[in-house]
């Protein structure tokens, strides 16, 4: 087989050739800013329209709830700053032990500067300690802000039974749904979920483009502040292409939901059920049970995951690893270590993220391919012996 | 992704020497599964007292692989003393450079070798040496104060890249700054002299620092310098010695001389060689 295999698609994917199609005349034809007076920006307008009710299809939700934004970073950090400038007041913030940077990084600042946060923690499979989630809300909280699916391990939490309980005491919920859109079916008609954060890249749109959906009613307040574009609500010229583009992905999600939750999962189960049957002292991060169809994580003991990657990266495997080495930090990651992941696997813990244009040839090759790169590893490793005579 | 060198790739796709020696001479366990890499060194001597195999197994990233490996090429065929002279710096020049966050694997060679040459001369386990200062990684005073001198170490951030220390918690990085500020004769930051220096005052100044702070390190690896002349914030010097020849003298010059110049005269200055 030659060429890539791309199964990190928790990282990113391919831009489908829809979207890319979609969007090339917005670059070069239509380039008219859609704020414009005249016919030729105007019509730009429409498409951007367009594309706002395509994604609130995707959501179950209104297009005056959609906000157009650069990244998923930017939807998390509006969220949360929208949420605490409008309860100056409350000084307390609930999240997750396992969020992605976006939030973790944000709460914790905020953290240093005057707010109280609780972090809830998560059991060995993942799962969130929601009797602590529930004890922590007080008058004083400003939001809880929870992941719907895990980046690392897939585990989906359960967000929508959250934000009822959560609402029901008047605190606003967010949920950083990056992972989870496009991937599961999600509907926010009838939910109580106040914010949600999206990025146009983990479903076949571009970078640089992501959502926030704003539910009617929810109190706000701009994070970038200037011209009256998405309704004075997020200003700066609209990335017309890019929206055009998430307006696209949006529907070929919609259509490829089935795909994603049979085929791609019954390929997601083979590789893992393989690996795990091939490869000595292996096992799976995460929850098994509320899982993302594409994602799988899993640890293979006493080997280290760069190395890992770089050997699956000579057979043209892209994969991501929850390692220290490979982030630049000396820690593994804190989704693993917050999950009680022992040492000894967290270090090689592969993360396998699939997408539809995965094929049932490329996850035979992988599942191939894996059992002697880590016995090859393990070979080297001391601890491998030692675990051996043990 | 990691930019590593052609050598490292090489040392890691085809590692050589790995295994472990079952009558061996010498024996240097480091490293541990929580800390992310390991190795465990073995070596067999040849009747000339001269290193006549050495093996590996590890634990780790590609560079901490290609680090042992790198390692057992070098001191097959030393004596002891020659091996025992091998520096974190051999390991990675040997390598053609490892990305600067990844320089604790080359140390994590240099302490294996350490502790197996200590092994063989029935040298008992030396004690941890000094206090842990950083928690999560077990790192004591002695080693990042050694780390610091040998490496000419400047910031909290090169000592995390060269030993782990305060890669984790982050809570001992006020300890770290503080062991920093006494290798490099700092004064404590508040305390530095903010007002111009008159030209005589600077070059006095500067010629004290050289003489107090800076030869005397130099000599003891065998190099010297010699201040040539100060024209503006420019510091003119000559390096003598293995100084000379050395090919990580501009290193030394601008991470070691300049830095410390900077600290201890002023900001402004820039150290060229002539």
């Amino acid at each position: 087989m030659n060429g890539t295999i791309y199964v990190d698609n928790n990282a990113t994917t391919r831009v489908a050739p829809e979207v890319l199609e979609a969007m090339l005349p917005y670059f070069s034809d239509f380039y008219g800013n859609p704020s414009s007076m005249h016919t030729f920006g105007g019509s730009v307008g429409s498409k951007v329209r367009e594309a706002r009710a395509q994604v609130a299809r995707l959501l179950g939700a209104l297009p005056e709830e959609i906000l157009f934004t650069s990244c998923g970073t930017e939807s998390d950090s509006t969220a949360i700053y929208a949420a605490v400038r409008a309860n100056p007041e409350k000084k307390h913030i609930i999240t997750t032990r396992v969020e992605h940077p976006a939030v973790k990084n944000l709460v914790e600042h905020l953290g240093k500067n005057g707010y109280r946060v609780t972090f809830v923690p998560v059991d060995r499979n993942g799962r969130l300690d929601l009797e602590t989630l529930y004890r922590s809300l007080s008058d004083e909280t400003a939001i809880v802000s929870v992941m719907w699916a895990n980046n690392e391990t897939g585990t989906v939490f359960p967000v929508e039974e959250i934000a009822r309980k959560v609402n029901a005491r008047g605190i606003v919920f967010h949920t950083d749904a990056v992972q989870a859109v496009g991937k599961i079916p999600i509907n926010l008609a009838d939910s109580a979920i106040n914010m949600l954060s999206l990025s146009g890249h983990k479903l076949h749109a571009p970078k640089g483009i992501g959502v926030l959906y704003l539910r009617k009613g929810t109190k706000y307040a701009p994070f970038l502040m200037g011209g009256h574009q998405e309704g004075g609500r997020r200003a700066g010229t609209e990335n017309t292409a890019s929206i055009i583009g998430m307006g696209r992905a949006a529907q070929l999600a919609i259509d490829s939901m089935q795909d994603e939750n049979t085929r791609v999962k019954a390929l997601r189960d083979k590789l893992e059920s393989e690996l795990l049957k091939r490869v000595p002292a292996s096992m799976v991060n995460g929850d098994p049970e509320n899982r993302l169809p594409n994602t799988t994580s899993i640890a293979f003991e006493y080997v280290e995951g760069e190395a890992i990657l770089l050997l699956m990266d000579q057979h043209g495997i892209c994969a991501s690893s929850g390692s220290a080495c490979t982030s630049g930090s000396l820690e593994p990651s804190h989704v693993l270590r917050a999950m009680g992941v022992p040492f000894t696997a967290a270090h090689g813990s592969i993360r396998y993220s699939l997408s539809i244009y995965n094929t049932e040839e490329e996850i035979d090759f992988i599942i191939e391919k894996m059992p002697p790169i880590i016995e090859r590893l393990r070979q080297m490793s001391p601890f491998w012996q030692q675990a051996q005579r043990a | 992704m990691w930019e590593y060198t052609d050598k490292v790739k090489d040392h890691f796709l085809n590692p050589r020497n790995v295994g472990f020696i079952d009558d061996f001479d010498g024996l240097g366990e480091v490293g541990s599964l929580a800390c992310g890499d390991a190795l465990k060194l073995t070596f067999k001597l040849d009747p000339d007292g001269r290193i006549a195999d050495a093996k590996f197994q590890t634990f780790g990233c590609a560079s901490a692989i290609a680090s042992s490996s790198a390692l057992t090429e070098i001191i097959k065929g030393m004596t002891l003393d020659e091996a025992s002279k091998v520096t974190n710096e051999d390991i990675a020049e040997y390598l053609g450079g490892l990305p600067k966050e990844k320089m604790h694997c080359s140390v994590m060679g240099r302490d294996a070798m350490e502790k197996a040459i200590a092994f063989y001369r029935g040298e008992a386990e030396k004690k941890i040496d000094g206090e842990i200062v950083c928690e999560c990684f077990g790192v004591t005073d002695r080693q990042i104060e050694r780390a610091v001198k040998e490496n000419g170490l400047t910031s909290i951030e090169e000592v995390t890249d060269y030993v782990k220390a305060g890669g984790g918690c982050e809570n001992c990085h006020d300890k770290i700054q503080f062991i920093i500020d006494k290798v490099l004769g700092n004064a404590p930051r508040a305390a530095r002299k903010p007002e111009a220096l008159t030209n005589i005052q600077k070059i006095k100044m500067i010629d004290a620092t050289l003489e107090r702070e800076i030869k005397p390190a130099l000599n003891q690896d065998g190099g010297d310098i010699e201040l040539v002349d100060v024209d503006g914030n420019r510091v003119l010097v000559k390096l003598r010695g293995t100084c000379a020849s050395c090919s990580k003298s501009q290193i030394t010059l601008k991470h070691y001389v300049e830095t410390k110049l900077k600290d201890l005269v002023s900001q402004d200055l820039v150290v060229e060689e002539v």
